[in-house]
């Protein structure tokens, strides 16, 4: 009687600390999920922050390309907007900024003086690095998800991920395919 | 990943105890054989060990990086350097940037040390910057940052500390038996019984730090495959480490600051004969033409799984080099599906490696080479002296027979 108590107690206190470490465990990977979509805004900020330099350091140098300029321009305004627009709306300005950039470092290859000004490439390094991040902490993000979306859909986790309104996400696609080809042009 | 965490530290508890194991053992015969008294040699070596292991513990990064005369730079210093490594640490999650050190030395290598993910060092030469692309910086660097997050770095740090400990205990010993020790022994007229201590003691001497190096190298082979595994997960584009690390094999540079202990830590073992390629010629650690097979045959599956499979396929019946933990931690993950953004130059290598490819086949045809398609995909070139009727395909072994022309 009395080991028959323990031997209950003693499965008892196994199952409360498996469903512990379980609950734990998607709290984690929820919060690695929120950390990543931050460095994601890190990254698009920075980029929003280094643009005004790069069109005052080119600015001297291509006084034939104002339309190039001004899209960038406009391009950074518009997603600086949509940045409270929701996911979709921002993922889209920022593609459309990503394109506009990219266009702009393709015409400063026409321009030796600009390649050749310290500033500048010190700007491109800068700019190479920032896109490069926000790929990176996109798909950390996407792995991230992944990790927390396997946790709420699969079996065990997944009966304390729906008493808990854990719910799965999406992941950070990149719907324009023009956003990939003009990184890719510019900055490989 | 925190499995393989895990694994990592019981593997490290196991490896340290059995290195210890390897000071404690000379140290007390050699109390034995000098002062008569095992107890004091036993405690003068758990001294020494206890000690070490604080040190390496505490301070093992800063002693390893002024070892190997590196220096500290910041976000200004070198711009590229440093985004790389940040970009990588945005890549493998990391919270922390680790500090970078710059050796300046024109052979190119890189390691990594520190205590966890948030005291971590990475140090490369200003050779590796100069001679490798970004692509291929990120590759290294990418290995230095799974060095750092599989805590390989402590491993590495604590263990070459104690390697360091036994082959100078060993040293001293040595040299006390056989000048001090011995002479003292024989004009007192000790007889057999000192010298059924004394040989073992010698051996010992010779071998500790012989076995506490294999024991040493054993794990650090292993870990090895697992970081380049890892960076070809970070940064999608395995191709990036393979050519860093063709270049770094094929240089033949020595690295002037580089030792016995910190050699393992090194992407590439700094070791080589004047004038000699590394191929090959490592034991620290694998093959270099190996790894930069598996690299390129990983194709569009940059996940660990898929470097397990590449590893799989060049090696048939091989056992698993990825710890099989790992492997479950990253589950059924389909990296394939969120590769795509991140590495946009997948394509484009696989032409210009086709193209090489048709080149080389071209000029081996000019030189009076014949060629046999197998069917598992390998074109064999025979040369032209070539006697034989029959040769088998390296790959599959389907045995093709050859028409002398």
């Amino acid at each position: 009687m009395f080991i028959g108590g323990l031997v209950v107690i003693g499965i008892l206190v196994v199952v409360v600390l498996i469903i512990v470490g379980i609950y734990n465990g998607l709290v984690g990977a929820r919060n690695q999920v929120k950390n990543a979509w931050a460095q994601i805004d890190v990254q698009l900020k920075r980029r929003h922050d280094l643009i005004p330099n790069l069109i005052e350091t080119v600015k001297g140098y291509m006084q034939h390309e104002r339309g190039t300029l001004e899209a960038v321009t406009n391009a950074r305004t518009t997603a600086i907007k949509a940045a409270d627009g929701g996911v979709a709306a921002q993922a889209r300005a920022e593609g459309e900024l990503s394109q506009a950039l990219g266009g702009l470092l393709a015409v400063a290859e026409n321009y030796p003086d600009l390649k050749a000004s310290q500033n500048f490439l010190a700007l491109q390094e800068e700019l190479t690095s920032t896109e490069n991040k926000i790929s990176f902490s996109r798909q950390f993000y996407n792995d991230s998800m992944l990790q927390f979306n396997n946790k709420t859909q699969m079996f065990p986790s997944n009966i304390i991920a729906s008493m808990g309104g854990f719910k799965a996400g999406e992941f950070f696609e990149v719907t324009d395919t023009a956003e990939r080809e003009a990184t890719k042009v510019s900055f490989s | 990943m925190w499995e393989q965490i895990r694994d990592n530290q019981v593997r490290t508890v196991i490896l340290v105890t059995a290195l210890g194991f390897m000071l404690i053992l000379p140290g007390s015969l050699l109390g034995q054989t000098v002062l008569g008294d095992w107890s004091v040699g036993l405690l003068l070596a758990l001294l020494i060990w206890v000690v070490m292991t604080l040190v390496g513990y505490f301070q093992g990064d800063s002693i390893l990086l002024s070892i190997s005369k590196a220096h500290k730079i910041g976000p200004d210093d070198m711009p590229r350097i440093y985004n790389v490594v940040e970009e990588m640490k945005i890549a493998c999650g990391m919270e922390k940037m680790p500090d970078i050190y710059i050796i300046d030395d024109p052979a190119m290598n890189a390691f990594a040390t520190g205590r966890d993910k948030n005291r971590a060092s990475l140090a490369v030469t200003s050779g590796l910057l100069q001679k490798l692309n970004r692509d291929e910086l990120q590759g290294v660097v990418g290995h230095e940052m799974a060095h750092i997050k599989n805590r390989d770095v402590l491993l590495m740090a604590m263990c070459s500390i104690l390697l360091g400990a036994i082959v100078m205990l060993a040293w001293c010993g040595s040299r006390i038996l056989f000048f001090g020790g011995v002479t003292r022994r024989s004009s007192s007229g000790g007889g057999n019984g000192q010298l059924i201590i004394l040989l073992p003691a010698v051996a010992l001497m010779i071998f500790a730090p012989i076995m506490a190096q294999f024991i040493y190298l054993a794990i650090s082979r292993k870990r090895e495959y697992l970081a380049d595994a890892s960076s070809a997960l970070y940064t999608r584009y395995p191709e990036g480490l393979a050519s860093a690390l063709e270049k770094v094999g094929a240089s033949t540079e020595q690295l002037k600051s580089a030792n016995n202990a910190t050699a393992p830590m090194y992407i590439l073992n700094p070791f080589r004969r004047k004038n000699q390629v590394a191929e090959d010629l490592t034991s620290t650690h694998p093959p270099v033409s190996e790894r930069i097979r598996i690299l390129r045959a990983m194709a569009g599956n940059t996940s660990l799984s898929g470097y397990e499979a590449a590893y799989k396929n060049l090696h048939q019946g091989g056992g698993s080099i990825i710890p099989g933990s790992a492997l479950l931690a990253e589950g059924s993950s389909p990296h394939a599906q969120v590769e795509g953004q991140a590495s946009p130059h997948v394509e484009g290598v696989d032409e210009v490696r086709t193209r090489a490819r048709e080149t080389h086949d071209a000029l081996w045809k000019l030189s009076n080479y014949q060629m046999i398609a197998c069917q598992c995909g390998v074109k064999l070139k025979i040369p032209p002296g070539y006697k034989g009727a029959f040769l088998q395909c390296p790959h599959c072994g389907t045995v093709h027979s050859v028409v002398p022309d």
